[in-house]
């Protein structure tokens, strides 16, 4: 279930992985601490920073001295997501080269934090660390830390612009800009999985191109008797075929109008000529058959089971994955973006970071903040990063990616999302644009329309709808 | 409850012609304190958690932050809830598998526990159907998804008597997942009706049954002549909770379905959880909590004076 829900929260907005980038330009030479620089005593500081100035103009002694985790005992109150190792193995790793620094760690199901995190965060223990399923809310409700003064100290502000904007929330509770809440531990990517065997089998020897391409392939698959695309679609799991319907958008149209409406930009509508033509394609393959029959029965745990026992050419899924994939179908599996409609286009993706926030309330906050930090500079942690996240670390433009074994899927889906950096094409899912838009506009809408009871106008209509029904009553 | 109250003042009206003044109130006060720790659980997880969402329900109310009041506004934005009628309409469709056929086939398994195996194999019996009761339902809603699948054993049961055309995933159609759904609760309340029933019809004065068969009258005018009357009180409370299982239900849809496929499965109580938790609008939430209580109140209300009227 965890894993099932874990992209209800893919956040964020744009990729980070323009890191890669040279053209980024070498951010300044900032004082990123690292593991070998001696934490530094101080008590100052530490006030300074634990409660950053606003909007209070004087900006001259951040500088001198970052926050830390010091010398004295400090026990971590972390609560993470049960099911995923990295956050874990990241803790122990930093107790390693912090000795003073142990941990206290909780840990939930994804469905359980959505519902519980409201009340660690008021409670009379609030957590240093902790996973946010959602953010905007408890932002607006005071309950999380502003992270503006450890962007300025620690630096985070001069990283690719992306890693941090998807986590800045508005006073009037758009994302994209404003003050900033949280810090992905890494960034996922989504894109087209593929059994590499079935594919073959096809005559599909390069991914494709263009959206008529795939297409074509999927064709293919359904005439060779194969199952073109591998999904899922319960209720509990959430309707999986938001995914490809969201690259469809992405395919066929521009990427900003579906981020603005995720984002809650006023006037913003999902319901546009491109997305109802990128609808009719989605539309069009549950009529082909190119999903299970039973898609909407199918838990998200059961689709990449099957998938990888060769059920389904094709699977529509994130990067947190590739463990799965590289340990039960070792070599068999590739990835691609989903093709633009057009030849020469850029693809897009649907991409977030996997979010941690510091309760407001936090005991040690600094540092927490310095576990952040620490993981997307530290070489060993961002090794940790992605043989165990599988997804990008983030962090400050000019360090490299650390090395990733030969043969894993991971190869392809670090090197596609430079692609999607550079592009700046990036999306959060459009599953998150409102608390429950996934729950009552899209997932029984797609299930509808793979009964053949809602066709793509009504969908787009519908879920409009509906998303205006939650902004009226907030 | 009210049956209670009447045996209270049933007990009160003989004690006032027996005793004196002083000792009755003496005697009540003891019966009050022996009801004292029952009263004080009932206030601290019925009663007040009550009152408190009849509260919330007159506030516009994020679960954490201040709040706001708003009169009755929450029960004009309720009916903007999609889909409200059409949940409250499956609500009532759940009553027949939660509560007609669980009372129903209670009853007849009750009578033939009795009638044909009273001893080591009716508790054999009696416990295979009363063990649903006992499984935890998380449990049981992943093994019924499971047996329920495309691929399940249902669907493999059927192919294998050549029903193959019927085959589908059942939790994930339109026209059957309710009944699916409905199925379930059939499975966990079997157990619960039957037990009921079966204790009713042991307090049954035999000689009854016993004249009955003299008069050669067979199983079935056995059944609907002198067992399913006198267990009236019985099968009023077996309808009372099931309906309210039903009209009230949560965990089973939830586990099963979440709701889905579309809304085909959705009920009030689905609804009331996702707006508390996932868009955390308590008010509103207490709001449809407080209108489902009343439309359990006006159904129940019924059936307990049709129940006890003639007993």
């Amino acid at each position: 279930m965890s894993k099932t829900r874990r992209y209800f929260s893919l956040l964020g907005l744009l990729v980070v992985l323009s890191m890669l980038l040279a053209a980024c330009g070498a951010p300044a030479t900032t004082a990123a601490p690292t593991a070998t620089q001696p934490p530094v005593e101080t008590k100052a500081p530490v006030e300074e920073t634990s409660a950053p100035a606003p909007t209070t103009a004087p900006t001259e002694p951040q500088a001198p001295a970052v926050p830390n985790c010091g010398t004295e005992p400090v026990v971590l109150n972390a609560y993470f997501e049960t099911g995923f190792d990295l956050p874990f193995k990241l803790a122990e790793e930093f107790s390693k080269q912090y000795p003073n620094v142990t941990w206290d760690i909780k840990q939930d199901q994804f469905t359980n934090l959505i519902n519980s995190t409201p009340r660690l965060l008021s409670g009379d223990n609030p957590p240093d660390l902790i996973r946010l399923p959602t953010m905007v809310s408890f932002a607006k409700q005071g309950l999380l830390k502003d992270l503006d003064g450890y962007a300025a100290a620690f630096g985070w502000d001069k990283w690719p612009v992306p890693q941090l904007n998807q986590n800045r929330v508005a006073p009037d509770g758009t994302r994209g800009s404003g003050t900033l809440y949280a810090m992905g531990l890494n960034y996922s990517l989504t894109g087209i999985f593929y059994n590499k065997t079935l594919a073959a089998q096809i005559g599909m020897t390069e991914p494709p191109k263009t959206l008529a391409e795939f297409e074509d392939y999927l064709a293919k698959a359904k005439a060779a008797g194969l199952l073109p695309i591998m999904a899922w679609g319960s209720a509990k799991s959430g309707m999986g075929l938001a995914f490809p319907l969201q690259a469809l958008m992405a395919s066929v149209g521009p990427v900003e109008p579906i981020n603005d409406w995720i984002f809650q930009k006023p006037g913003a509508t999902i319901d546009t000529p491109s997305n109802l033509v990128a609808a009719q394609h989605l539309e069009q393959w549950i009529k082909n058959g190119y999903f299970p029959p039973d898609v909407n029965a199918i838990e998200y745990t059961d689709a990449n089971v099957r998938f990888t026992k060769g059920e389904g050419v094709f699977l529509f899924n994130g990067d947190w994955e590739n463990w799965r994939y590289d340990k039960d179908m070792p070599g068999n599996v590739g990835f691609f973006l989903m093709p633009p409609a057009e030849e020469g286009k850029p693809p897009a993706a649907m991409s977030a970071p996997l979010t941690f926030g510091i309760a407001a309330k936090a005991k040690n906050a600094d540092c927490a903040a310095f576990f952040l930090n620490w993981v997307a500079t530290n070489e060993k942690a961002r090794a940790i990063n992605v043989q165990y996240g599988g997804s990008n670390p983030g962090g400050p433009a000019d360090l490299p990616l650390p090395p990733v074994p030969e043969g894993s899927i991971t190869n392809q889906t670090l090197a596609a999302g430079a692609i999607v950096g550079k592009a700046g094409t990036a999306m959060d899912f459009i599953a998150n644009a409102t608390s429950s838009i996934f729950a009552q506009g899209w997932t029984p809408e797609l299930q509808k329309m793979v009964a053949g009871k809602q066709d793509a106008a009504g969908l787009l209509k519908a879920v409009q709808a509906e998303y205006e029904r939650e902004l009226a009553e907030q | 409850m009210t049956l209670g109250n009447d045996n209270i003042l049933t007990a009160t009206a003989v004690s006032r012609r027996g005793l004196l003044g002083g000792r009755l109130r003496r005697a009540s006060i003891i019966g009050w304190l022996f009801t004292l720790p029952a009263l004080g659980m009932y206030a601290a997880f019925v009663l007040i958690p009550l009152l408190l969402s009849i509260y919330y329900s007159f506030f516009k109310w994020d679960g954490i932050g201040p709040m706001t009041w708003v009169g009755l506004r929450n029960y004009v934005t309720v009916f903007k809830v999609p889909d409200l009628l059409g949940t409250i309409y499956n609500a009532f469709r759940l009553v027949l598998w939660f509560s007609l056929i669980p009372v129903g086939l209670g009853l007849v398994v009750a009578s033939v526990i009795h009638r044909v195996a009273p001893g080591r194999f009716g508790a054999l019996v009696r416990t295979v159907v009363f063990l649903p009761q006992v499984i935890p339902l998380v449990a049981a809603g992943i093994i019924w998804g499971w047996l329920l699948a495309l691929p399940g054993l249902v669907n493999q049961i059927l192919r294998s008597i050549g029903l193959g055309a019927i085959t589908r995933a059942w939790l994930g159609d339109f026209d059957w997942a309710l009944p699916a759904v409905g199925m379930i609760g059939v499975w966990v309340l079997l157990g619960f009706c039957t037990v009921l029933l079966l204790t009713g019809i042991s307090k049954i004065d035999p000689a009854l049954y016993e004249a009955a068969r003299i008069d050669g009258a067979s199983w079935f005018q056995e059944f609907i002549h002198v067992t399913v009357p006198l267990l009236k009180q019985e099968i009023g409370v077996c309808l009372t909770v099931t309906v309210i299982n039903a009209l009230a239900a949560f965990d089973i849809v939830y586990v099963a379905t979440g709701g889905g496929p579309g809304n085909s499965t959705a009920v009030p109580g689905i609804q009331i959880y996702i707006l508390a938790f996932t868009e955390q609008r308590i008010g509103l939430a207490s709001a449809l909590a407080v209108m489902l209580m009343l439309l359990v109140f006006i159904v129940i209300l019924p059936i307990q004076r049709l129940t006890r009227e003639t007993a």
